[in-house]
């Protein structure tokens, strides 16, 4: 057994910077590459894009990625775990193996895939036999939106990616698995911790909590002393070495710029907490009121003395729903009296909306510049402020009346309040709304399915 | 004496649903206590008003140093529904740190805060 393991984080969501994986794996020794690809809407829009084509429908910027690091990634034996897959994990699966023939690594690399978590096909019969899965934040039965959902999953742990290297996967590709479990997976993998080792299991969950938002722990939106980060134009995204008794170190390659600090893990520590005590993922419970941390180094914080418990008998499911339109126009107001302007034009394209009759489910204005961050607690803004954007956003079920909205907001320009610009966009484009709804189903219903493709 | 929490404490926000959730991470370790003492979920309801339309629960880190807080019904709606320029909640962590609190002078001056 390996007594240390390196797992690099490459991407932080969907749309990260496209060179950090490669830095990762050419920056300097690592084992893994965790890739997380998905947030709580991405399967809609994969969804989407699998109806409008057979073949889309996963994270297509894994496959131009996969062409540029897999021939390293080969001859270093390096895994990949990746939630590329989204709605199509055999479709990805399929575009990799074509680039590893390309590559002249046909049949060499070995392709796991982990399927199972789509269930939307399965939805009526779920609820025909009492699941409900009712919404976890608002407690509503699914019925209310039955029929305006897009996509249903349910989030995977780590077992299934265990499972896919166990039989030797080099690229684990997964739809809906959770982010923690991408870089548990790989310690279970190589250290050979059992399903009911918790304080082992909540310490690679927290690992991964870590590293899941690549560069924010590594002095990405670090507000603790940000004027003095080093270099963030070369920012390293974060590593975590893994030893097989649960404690590790974060840290990243030498040589590039960013931080790895107590601080800076403590923000990220903290990043979307609920109670801290109860952090829940398939894998388990962990506790993060036990989590120690101390410098092993510059740019190296080791995280010890974790403690976790068993898991809960649900798996989380993310399901997706229509739920109507929305659209946001904005206009800068300039000196003098800039935000008295912008209020002036906000009265009068309500006017226009209340004349126009249109019905909307919410109307809400910001000021930028006076308090679209910050409310009512930034108080008034200093009277000579040299500008404002007004911000005005509406939504609505009636797809028309949103368009309408739209048409509203040039024609302030030249029938209304002076000094105003800032159109240079064109129309605001009216948007679909795609909502999530959490629910949570009994695991004993989902059947991860675990394939070794060449 | 009053003291802004930007003196005393970081904070990083982020999103799930419509809560917010700020945790608030005291700058040095003998702050906490002092954090721990003023910034109750009741203050941090009060400072919220108008933006935290529903309850504020606290939990304590003491091994982090750091409080969390969840703001429910903040987000106006929360995700993709929200029409808000900050719909996850980022700077919620900022507006905390705006919060003035009331420390004793001799607090102060052991504390080194002047």
């Amino acid at each position: 057994m390996k007594q240390k393991i390196r797992i690099a984080a490459g991407q932080g969501f969907w749309g990260d910077l496209p060179d950090a994986p490669v830095r990762q794996v050419e920056g300097g020794p690592i084992d893994y590459l965790m890739l997380d690809y998905l947030a709580e809407v991405t399967m809609s829009i994969m969804q989407k894009q699998k109806a409008r084509d057979p073949n889309a429908g996963y994270a297509k910027d894994f496959v131009p990625l996969m062409r540029r690091i897999l021939p390293a990634c080969f001859e270093r034996g390096i895994k990949v775990t990746a939630n590329a897959g989204g709605v199509n994990v055999r479709g990805c699966a399929g575009a990799v193996i074509d680039v590893a023939r390309e590559l002249g690594l046909g049949g060499k690399v070995r392709i796991g895939i982990v399927t199972g978590d789509d269930i939307m096909s399965r939805l009526d019969e779920l609820l025909s036999r009492g699941i409900e899965l009712r919404n976890m934040d608002t407690g509503e039965p699914l019925s209310t939106v039955r029929d305006k959902i897009q996509s249903a999953n349910a989030y995977l742990g780590a077992w299934p990616i265990v499972e896919a290297l166990n039989q030797g996967a080099q690229i684990v590709i997964t739809g809906r698995a959770t982010d923690t479990g991408l870089t548990l997976a790989p310690m279970i993998h190589e250290f050979g911790w059992s399903n009911d080792d918790w304080n082992r299991l909540a310490a690679g969950t927290i690992a991964g909590h870590i590293i899941e938002c690549g560069a924010q722990v590594s002095g990405g939106n670090c507000q603790y002393e940000w004027r003095s980060i080093p270099n963030l134009a070369d920012v390293g995204f974060p590593i975590v070495e893994a030893a097989p008794d649960g404690t590790f170190v974060v840290t990243k390659h030498e040589r590039t710029g960013g931080w790895i600090i107590i601080p800076s893990v403590k923000e990220q520590l903290v990043y979307e907490m609920g109670d801290p005590r109860e952090y829940i993922t398939p894998d388990c419970v962990a506790d993060f009121t036990t989590i120690k941390l101390e410098y092993e180094g510059r740019d190296r914080v080791r995280v010890f003395g974790i403690e976790g418990r068993p898991a809960t008998e649900f798996l989380k499911v993310s399901i997706s729903y229509s739920a109507g339109f929305k659209a946001v126009g904005t206009l800068v107001y300039s000196w003098p009296d800039a935000y008295d302007k912008a209020q002036a034009a906000d009265r009068i394209l309500r006017g226009r909306l209340d004349r126009l009759g249109l019905k909307f489910d919410q109307v809400l204005t910001e000021f930028v510049g006076v308090n679209a961050t910050h409310g009512p607690l930034a108080g008034p803004p200093h009277a000579d402020i040299p500008e404002v954007q007004l911000r005005v956003g509406v939504r609505g079920q009636d797809r028309s009346a949103v368009e309408r909205f739209t048409k509203e907001i040039a024609p302030l320009i030249l029938t209304g309040p002076p000094a105003v610009t800032g159109f240079a966009g064109g129309r605001p484009k009216v948007e679909e709304i795609v909502a999530y709804w959490p629910a949570l189903i009994p695991k004993g219903e989902i059947t991860p399915v675990v394939e070794v493709l060449t | 004496m009053k003291i802004q929490l930007v003196k005393l404490a970081h904070a990083r926000s982020g999103d799930k649903g419509d809560t917010a959730n700020v945790g608030l991470i005291a700058l040095e370790d003998k702050f906490y206590p002092i954090l721990v003492r003023e910034v109750t979920a009741e203050r941090v309801k009060q400072h919220f008003k108008g933006s935290c339309l529903g309850e504020v629960e606290r939990f304590e880190l003491p091994n982090l140093g750091a409080l969390n807080f969840l703001l429910h019904e903040s987000l106006g709606g929360g995700g993709t529904l929200s029409l808000m320029t900050d719909a996850q909640g980022k700077t919620f962590s900022t507006a905390l740190l705006r919060m003035e609190i009331d420390v004793p002078e001799p607090e102060v001056d052991t504390l080194e805060l002047r």
